[in-house]
């Protein structure tokens, strides 16, 4: 069922100022497309704004994951240390859930969703030109803009310097906020991976509890059938058992829907985060091997300090994005885990009052 | 009516359907088990459906629950009466009523050999009996090889009015459980009637995995003490088993116990297993509430034993669900430690993700005494499909004698009248070879017709018995059907306290949980 954009509004979160929002974006309605060579999913993409630059309010497009990958490669290339949202995975190596079973596409939808919601949100990457392409080109209008830009060749040049110079250590003049910033990645990234296997070891523990309980209360009810004077009783128990296999389900649906993938998006953020993190390091090599060499030549000595300078202010722009972005993601963090955790306990609550009711109903059923 | 003392009617002139002949009429032998029963679907018929002719009218019972109407309620008072007895062998099958009931007001029946106590009466009330203790000890066997076992003290102490403030003395003895089996196999023998109180199990059975099955587990012991205990319990608030000389022994007297049981000599009254069986499948007229009963308590073990079963793997997810949950607490605390501002909203979440893991523990012990309570009434069921097993041996019993009665009575009427009714082999070599003299037949005939005798005799007297024991042994059940009712029914109530207890805690835990979360 698609979610109106003015539902959105409850999700937002409070330093945006919901009051000033004027991009909405909805993921919807998964449709399969078969072709001689292949089958793949397209969503539907509905963008409803009142800026200036769209030319239009409304817009309705269809796209398919490898169209948000491309997005996202793209906002890396534009803002390198900027932390791009992460993007569901291509598909899911545990084996659980087939590539396009209902469960999975439900999934992914969310996360889509989720995505391009999070670079709505952003001060700087909502005003991204290719972003804007994204939401309002048809499709063959983007196949086109697509081909433009750096090839692939060069993009993965990029990444392999990026891979290089990290390994070469530009550590060097890494400045503390930075080594900090590391360090805490790396406890995060443990921890919240960590997390993410005890949450989801929780809800296949309450799911076979679950199957558990579903064989539990009938047999009181066959009891109850060779029975006279208890036979109330006994049915009595049974329907609180099947009341109490019920809220379980509620439960594990919460469990689902409120935590697993806040928790398994920060699995992924935590990954993006040290990608961040290096190619600021790699920025800062560029301009560290420059100085050594501006040191060791002497010549040229002011083409090079025109390029340093350039390379000093690419260097402190990048820093300053990564702060503030910094920043901001580590609020958003709080945010997020604060509202699950607490949904989470809400969950167990309600799961516990309805038990209860039902049991404190019983005994009286039973006198 | 006079029915007690033997009623010498000659053979040929007893009348199906009279009152006074003191046992129901069977359809000629052959015929048992094509379909005669003595019993209406409903049990012994209302004296207004009987409508015998001659047959002069049995005092209603005026009971609710008359056996006519109702099914296992049996009226106690009309003491439906399965038997037999041997009829005329000319019977016409269309005249003998086999749902004649011979109902007897239960004043004429013989008594069973004492009155059962009343509730004041039982030893229960007048002693007070625990099992306070139990002791792992190591001894010598019977092959004198080193064993361990565990030994249970058993206190007891009599009930003094509690006015004078005077505590009397505690008497006290240790046995172990083969000694509480022993005892329980005594009353078995001895009390047929009765639904002897079953014994805690041997063997652990049913655990799921956080109890051991070890029979020397702490855990375990402890709970087959509270078993124990409660057997003892049970017995003496037996009207009946409560008066029984060896019991009380077993819990006053330390030696020479076993020696006084063995000297009972209850072993040899032991029914067979064999030929139980054998009466199981070859009884032809059972009471069919007891065929009733039987089923019931066939059901009763398979329900419980599934539900004992499945309990214990809802148990184990349970535990499951708990545990896991403690692993946030780790992970909060050590995630904290770099966090500024979440720090402490997450390490005290973490603490009380703790105290969530480790609530289970008691949850479970808890439950665990629920599961005790329904495998009593498992054990129990047991204890029924005895008593429903002595009284098909007993009814198969009484079948084969009045079979053997009629043979008898066939043979000699063949032999007085010269006639053949069936086919025998005598008949036919005497056919062949000749017959007898005239004073070799009479000969035959005199001991024939003393073994008639003495086999009506007999048959009378296992009569009475089997009436007697269907009598006692529906009063016995009857009375262990309200216990059972009003046990299980207690039990299911606790457990539906501790399910509300559960939650209770849970959402105690999860209420400051929720708290910590929110200081994040």
């Amino acid at each position: 069922m698609p979610i109106s954009p003015s539902s959105m509004i409850n999700q937002y979160k409070f330093e945006d100022e919901p009051e000033l929002k004027d991009l909405f974006i909805t993921v919807d309605d998964p449709e399969s497309h078969i072709t001689a060579i292949e089958t793949f999913i397209t969503y539907r993409v509905v963008t409803k704004t009142s800026r200036g630059e769209f030319d239009s309010c409304e817009y309705e497009v269809r796209r398919r994951y490898q169209d948000f990958l491309w997005l996202k490669s793209k906002l890396e290339e534009a803002h390198p240390t900027l932390i791009i949202p992460p993007l569901p995975e291509k598909f899911v190596m545990k084996g659980m859930v087939e590539r396009f079973s209902d469960e999975f596409i439900e999934t992914r939808r969310k996360a889509l969703h989720k995505f391009l919601n999070r670079i709505a949100d952003h001060p700087t990457l909502t005003f991204n030109e290719d972003f804007k392409i994204f939401l309002t080109a048809q499709a063959w209008e983007l196949s086109s803009h697509k081909k433009q830009g750096p090839g692939l060749l060069s993009r993965m040049g990029q990444t392999v310097r990026a891979v290089a110079s990290s390994v070469r250590g530009g550590v060097k003049n890494r400045p503390e906020m930075f080594t900090e910033m590391n360090d805490y990645m790396e406890t995060f990234s443990h921890k919240i991976n960590v997390l993410d296997k005890i949450a989801h070891r929780i809800y296949k523990e309450e799911r076979e509890y679950f199957n558990e309980m579903k064989e539990y209360g009938p047999i009181y009810t066959l009891w109850s059938a060779s029975e006279e004077d208890i036979a109330d009783s006994l049915k009595g128990v049974a329907s609180c058992i099947d009341k109490c296999c019920k809220a379980t389900e509620k439960r594990m649906a919460g469990l689902s829907e409120n935590l697993l993938p806040v928790i398994h998006e920060y699995v992924l953020y935590s990954e993006i985060l040290m990608g961040v993190l290096k190619r600021r390091d790699q920025i800062q090599s560029e301009l560290d091997s420059k100085v050594d060499a501006l040191a060791n030549k002497k010549a040229d000595k002011d083409l090079f300090s025109e390029e340093i300078g350039k390379l000093e202010d690419k260097v402190e722009c990048a820093n300053n994005a990564l702060k503030a972005d910094w920043d901001r993601w580590k609020q958003n963090m709080q945010y997020d885990m604060r509202s699950a955790f607490t949904k989470v306990s809400d969950n167990n609550l309600r799961y516990y009052e309805e038990i209860a009711l039902c049991r404190l109903l019983e005994p009286n059923h039973l006198r | 009516m006079e029915t007690r003392g033997v009623d010498q009617k000659p053979l040929r002139d007893a009348v199906p359907g009279r009152m006074d002949a003191p046992e129901v009429t069977l359809a000629n032998s052959r015929e048992a088990g094509a379909g005669s029963q003595h019993l209406t679907p409903d049990g012994p018929p209302c004296p207004e459906q009987a409508g015998l002719p001659g047959a002069p009218r049995p005092v209603p019972c005026g009971r609710a629950r008359c056996a006519c109407r109702s099914g296992l309620s049996a009226c106690a008072q009309r003491g439906a009466e399965p038997l037999i007895a041997m009829e005329s062998a000319e019977a016409e099958p269309s005249e003998s009523r086999p749902e004649e009931d011979g109902a007897v007001p239960a004043s004429d029946l013989p008594l069973p050999e004492q009155p059962a106590a009343t509730m004041e009466d039982c030893l229960a009330k007048k002693m007070e009996i625990t099992v306070s203790e139990a002791e792992k000890r190591t001894g010598r066997n019977a092959m004198n090889m080193q064993e361990t076992y565990t030994a249970y003290l058993i206190e007891t102490r009599a009930v003094e009015s509690q006015n004078e403030g005077q505590c009397s003395p505690v008497d006290s003895l240790w046995r172990r459980y083969s000694e509480f089996e022993l005892l329980r196999n005594y009353l078995l023998v001895t009390y047929p009637h009765i639904v002897v109180p079953p014994l805690p199990e041997k063997r652990a059975d049913f655990v799921w995995h956080k109890l051991s099955a070890d029979n020397m587990d702490p855990d375990f012991v402890e709970r087959r003490r509270i078993g124990l205990e409660n057997f003892l319990l049970r017995v003496a608030s037996h009207p009946v088993l409560c008066q029984d000389k060896i019991f009380y022994s077993f819990l006053t007297q330390e030696g020479g116990w076993k020696e006084m049981v063995n000297e009972t000599g209850f072993q040899l009254k032991a029914d067979s297993r064999l030929k139980a069986l054998n009466a199981t499948f070859r009884v032809k007229n059972p009471d069919k509430r007891f065929t009733e009963l039987k089923h019931y308590s066939d059901e009763l073990q398979s329900v419980i034993s599934h539900l004992l079963r499945v309990r214990a793997r809802v148990a184990d997810r349970l535990y499951g669900v708990y545990k896991v949950h403690g692993n946030y607490g780790r992970v909060f605390s050590e995630w904290s430690a770099i966090e500024k501002e979440m720090g402490d909203g997450l390490q005290s979440a973490g603490h009380h993700m703790d105290v969530y893991a480790a609530s289970i523990d008691d949850i479970l012990e808890e439950e665990e005494h629920y599961a005790d309570q329904l495998k009593e009434y498992l054990f129990y069921a047991e204890a029924l499909r005895a008593v429903c097993r002595k009284h098909e041996l007993m009814q198969y019993d009484l079948e084969m004698a009045a079979q053997d009665l009629t043979s008898k009575k066939q043979q000699c009427e063949e032999l007085a009248t010269g006639t053949v009714r069936t086919f025998s082999l005598k008949g036919m070599t005497s056919k062949l070879f000749g017959q007898e003299t005239p004073e070799q037949r009479e000969a035959k005939i005199k001991v024939l017709e003393e073994q008639i005798q003495e086999g009506e005799e007999q048959l009378k007297s296992k009569n009475l018995e089997g009436r007697d024991f269907v009598k006692s042994a529906w009063a016995d059940i009857e009375r262990f059907k309200e216990q059972k009712n009003h046990d299980l029914k207690e039990a299911l109530i606790s457990y539906a306290v501790m399910q509300i207890s559960m939650c209770k805690k849970g959402i105690q835990v999860w209420t400051n949980a929720k708290e910590c979360f929110g200081k994040m």
